[in-house]
């Protein structure tokens, strides 16, 4: 049973983690929370359907349509964020000053709040297919009563929200000053690794080469299977091995988001400026 | 030339002549492992250090398993019943452990590199 609680429990962190993180950031927003019920269960419905089509999927282009599937899910993630979070440039300063006054701009907030659906409901896709079929495997294979299962399983889930639900608390203490920086430099981090989880997918697949493998080996020191590596590894992208691939799409994004973000911010510094002149 | 050591190493000959176009056309060296009652068949495999190597794990299990090194940087689910292909490498010699994300008790590997 603990062993089932642990892997729901490793496989719900990261999108719990997500959903944490976006929920605080739109937290002023009208909706928020039907549109992320909306990308909830999409996405735990999507994530039944991946289940049942994984040998399809596996078996597709030449053995890997996993690695090709997972990676366009991971650079459609990583566009929405970078999206998220040059839109909060845009609009971060509105949202926090005036918390509850987005209403001039409702259209604008109803989008982000839509990308915040699909956001939702593609981290639950990716990590929810294979819990499923985790938890069918030991279930099949009887090795576990269904009972013991399905407790295992929700004590997981439970502790996996748990922690979304204790990382969006501590967000939303943070200082309206500093609220909005917090949030997007952590959506950018998790971004950056998202990419990084993408290049190393397509390395697996042959599409892309490793470049360098490792880049280097940090292992000794902060291995990939401990408790904070692990966390690292969502949070920021640590990874203990990477390959120079790995190490390029990191950069890049973080540079592409970055450079995006302040242009998009000054650009609206500037209209602003104008239009209260 | 003794004839015995001719009968003896004609199949081995043949086999080369047979591998050869396959060998000149696909340049990334092709190993094989099985799954069975949640084992690696077999558990330790050597690659040639230095080169991509592409790995083909065939899950016989009526559950499904991941494929999952740190060493090696690659996680990958096989479903039941099926084929996969892990591209790997080119790896530093050295030792690198695999394991079944899902059966890590008894599923566990290794790939050398040298």
């Amino acid at each position: 049973m603990l062993g089932a609680a642990l892997i729901v429990f490793r496989e719900s962190f990261e999108a719990a983690l997500l959903i944490g993180i976006l929920a605080a950031a739109m937290h002023a927003v009208p909706g928020r929370n039907r549109w992320l019920s909306l990308g909830i269960g999409a996405g735990l419905g999507g994530a039944m359907i991946v289940a049942g089509l994984t040998n399809i999927i596996a078996n597709a282009a030449n053995g890997s349509g996993q690695e090709l599937f997972n990676a366009a899910i991971l650079g459609f993630a990583v566009l929405m964020l970078a999206w998220h979070n040059i839109w909060m440039a845009a609009h971060g300063a509105d949202l926090s000053r005036q918390a509850r006054q987005l209403g001039a701009d409702v259209g604008s907030g109803a989008r982000a709040l839509s990308s915040v659906a699909v956001l939702a409901g593609l981290a639950i896709l990716r990590e929810g297919s294979e819990t499923a079929l985790f938890l069918y495997g030991i279930f099949a294979g009887s090795e576990m009563s269904l009972q013991s299962l399905a407790g295992g399983a929700l004590l997981g889930l439970a502790a996996g929200v748990g922690v979304g639900s204790a990382v969006y608390a501590g967000l939303l203490r943070i200082p309206s000053r500093r609220f909005f920086g917090v949030i997007s430099t952590l959506l950018l981090l998790l971004a950056a690794g998202l990419a990084s989880q993408m290049a190393r997918f397509l390395i697996q697949a042959d599409w892309l080469p490793s470049l360098a493998t490792p880049l280097w080996d940090t292992s000794w020191l902060l291995a990939d299977d401990s408790v904070l590596g692990a966390t690292l590894r969502i949070l920021v992208g640590y990874a203990a091995q990477p390959s120079g691939t790995q190490a390029l799409f990191y950069a890049v994004t973080l540079a592409g988001i970055m450079l995006a973000t302040k242009w998009v911010r000054r650009q609206h510094r500037f209209s602003t400026s104008r239009k209260y002149a | 030339m003794d004839k015995q050591v001719w009968q003896a190493a004609l199949p081995r000959l043949a086999l080369a002549a047979c591998l050869f176009p396959c060998v000149v056309l696909a340049a990334d060296p092709e190993l094989s492992i099985v799954i069975k009652d949640h084992l690696f068949v077999p558990a330790e495999i050597k690659v040639p250090a230095g080169k991509k190597v592409k790995l083909l794990v065939e899950n016989q299990d009526a559950t499904a398993e991941e494929f999952e090194s740190h060493g090696l940087n690659r996680e990958k689910v096989i479903p039941t019943r099926s084929k996969a292909v892990i591209f790997i490498g080119p790896l530093a010699p050295g030792k690198y452990p695999f394991f079944g994300d899902f059966h890590q008790n008894t599923a566990r590997g290794v790939v050398i590199a040298e």
